[in-house]
């Protein structure tokens, strides 16, 4: 029996094990790697970098846990340049169980962010003042087209139940046309809907931030400049992580994606190579 | 005692994280556990998500508040849509799907065409001139648009040039599933980085 029939009959196992240790060896011994900037994801980061201070960014946080090590290091990056740029985020959320991701989130990053402005004189950043989450509700497309005429009408107040008009920053924000962008965050079908209906009729510049199952479906849309930016996965997150001169989880993931890549592609070629050999074998 | 509640939420997290890992060793009685009580938690958590972000707010609260009768209207066609489970009056439930279908067609239609037609059939209208790298990418998007839209053209027996354009379209087509799949890989990948980071991070600290 050749090397290769017995790597045909190898217990899939080991090939779970050979995975696990590709990607703990590398996030263990802290291997790093290069990020190559794509030129989506430089298009979106200097998209939100270049707006003047005090411009209003709707940030879709449209994902549930499933979807975490993708979306979170985007978002966090996000609302941390945000924050950094005196740009002022409002958070909408289309996912009921990414409310309490992107609540917890938000707290954090505003947390680490006041921590390191007090140390080096800058502003704090407040709730209310300079972001805020309006939180989950029901509507899908009729809601992303009804907040074309008034976000109101489907979010009376945000989610800690305040009134909209009882927070300073959402006092003068009454649809798209008061944001600068969306940077919408999706694991699933609400990306199509913002391009549609908030793009197509609104035109608001729309940034998608997508899981990396979808994010194929949405280079057509960055083709026909129906979005202005486009961060796809893992990759995506590290690569405005780097941008953003804040390497975290994002970063630290990709060389351990990259390991388990080589592998995967060594298991096809090994596969590929027993197959011929095993039929070639039978054929004689 | 904060502490306590984070640390007993790590370790239950850690815990249904290997339980739900050894299916990959072979199905057991510890990975059915947390399939079932993914199971149930996500639906009890909708549930009461449901309740306290869409029924009590958006109904209960402006019909017992501010008196506003005509959510009773909603209301009504919500109820009905429950008909479908008793045989004689599910007809009812009728009522409530043709509307939701009537709004959904509604919306759809015009999105498909303002949102997604029109401005990718703009997309495709991509200038030819110059020799660099840029013709040649819409170059190749046009054919690609022509070959994948002839293979999908069946008006015609795939013969001879059309069935030639065609192959072209299918390659296309196939070259299009193989970025998807690279991409699905990397997507179930960082998952799986994900957990790890959490159970040897946030869990057993190795990695600092």
């Amino acid at each position: 029996m050749s090397i290769f029939e017995k790597f045909e009959k190898i217990d899939r196992r080991f090939i779970f094990l050979l995975v696990a240790l590709a990607v703990l060896t590398p996030l263990i011994f802290k291997v790093t790697m290069k990020i190559p900037i794509s030129s989506p994801v430089k298009s979106a980061f200097k998209a939100v970098d270049t707006l003047p201070r005090g411009t209003n960014i709707l940030i879709s946080v449209d994902y549930d846990p499933a979807s975490m090590p993708e979306l979170q290091p985007m978002y966090r990056t996000l609302l941390y340049q945000c924050f950094e740029k005196g740009l002022k985020p409002v958070m909408i959320v289309q996912w009921p169980l990414g409310l309490p991701l992107s609540i917890n989130t938000m707290a954090e990053v505003a947390e680490q962010y006041n921590e390191m402005a007090r140390k080096e004189g800058k502003d704090t950043v407040v709730y209310g003042r300079d972001y805020v989450n309006i939180g989950y509700r029901p509507g899908g497309v009729a809601q992303v087209v009804g907040i074309g005429k008034e976000i109101r009408d489907y979010f009376e107040s945000d989610y800690r139940g305040t009134p909209l008009d009882s927070l300073p920053m959402m006092k003068d924000i009454h649809n798209y046309d008061n944001f600068a962008l969306l940077f919408a965050l999706e694991a699933g079908s609400m990306g199509d809907i913002y391009v549609q209906y908030a793009n197509a009729r609104f035109g608001i510049k729309i940034i998608l931030g997508m899981t990396a199952v979808s994010a194929p479906d949405a280079y057509p849309y960055l083709q026909a400049h129906q979005i202005i930016g486009l961060l796809g996965g893992l990759q995506g997150a590290a690569e405005y992580e780097t941008l953003m001169k804040r390497p975290a989880f994002a970063t630290m993931g990709m060389t351990a994606q990259s390991w388990v890549h080589v592998l995967i592609v060594l298991f096809i070629l090994i596969g590929n190579i027993g197959y011929f050999i095993s039929r070639r074998k039978k054929r004689s | 005692m904060h502490n306590f509640w984070v640390i007993l939420g790590v370790w239950m997290a850690a815990f249904l994280t290997l339980a739900i890992f050894s299916f990959l060793y072979k199905d057991n009685p510890f990975y059915k556990f947390a399939e079932h009580l993914y199971v149930g938690t996500s639906a009890g958590y909708m549930l009461i998500y449901t309740y306290f972000l869409v029924i009590k707010p958006m109904l209960i609260d402006p019909i017992s508040q501010e008196h506003q009768w005509i959510l009773l209207i909603p209301a009504f066609f919500g109820v009905i849509m429950l008909t479908r489970w008793f045989p004689k009056i599910a007809w009812l439930s009728r009522w409530s799907i043709a509307f939701t279908v009537g709004i959904g067609t509604g919306l759809a239609i015009t999105g498909s065409i303002q949102g997604l037609l029109v401005p990718q059939i703009k997309g495709t209208l991509i200038a030819l001139h110059g020799w660099n790298g840029a013709t040649l990418n819409n170059l190749l998007i046009i054919i690609g648009v022509i070959a994948t839209l002839t293979y999908f053209y069946f008006s015609k027996e795939h013969r001879g040039f059309v069935g030639k354009t065609a192959k072209l379209g299918i390659t296309y087509i196939m070259i299009a599933f193989g970025a998807s799949f690279g991409y699905t890989v990397m997507a179930r990948i960082s998952l799986l980085i994900g957990r790890m980071y959490f159970l040897f991070h946030t869990w057993i600290p190795l990695i600092k």
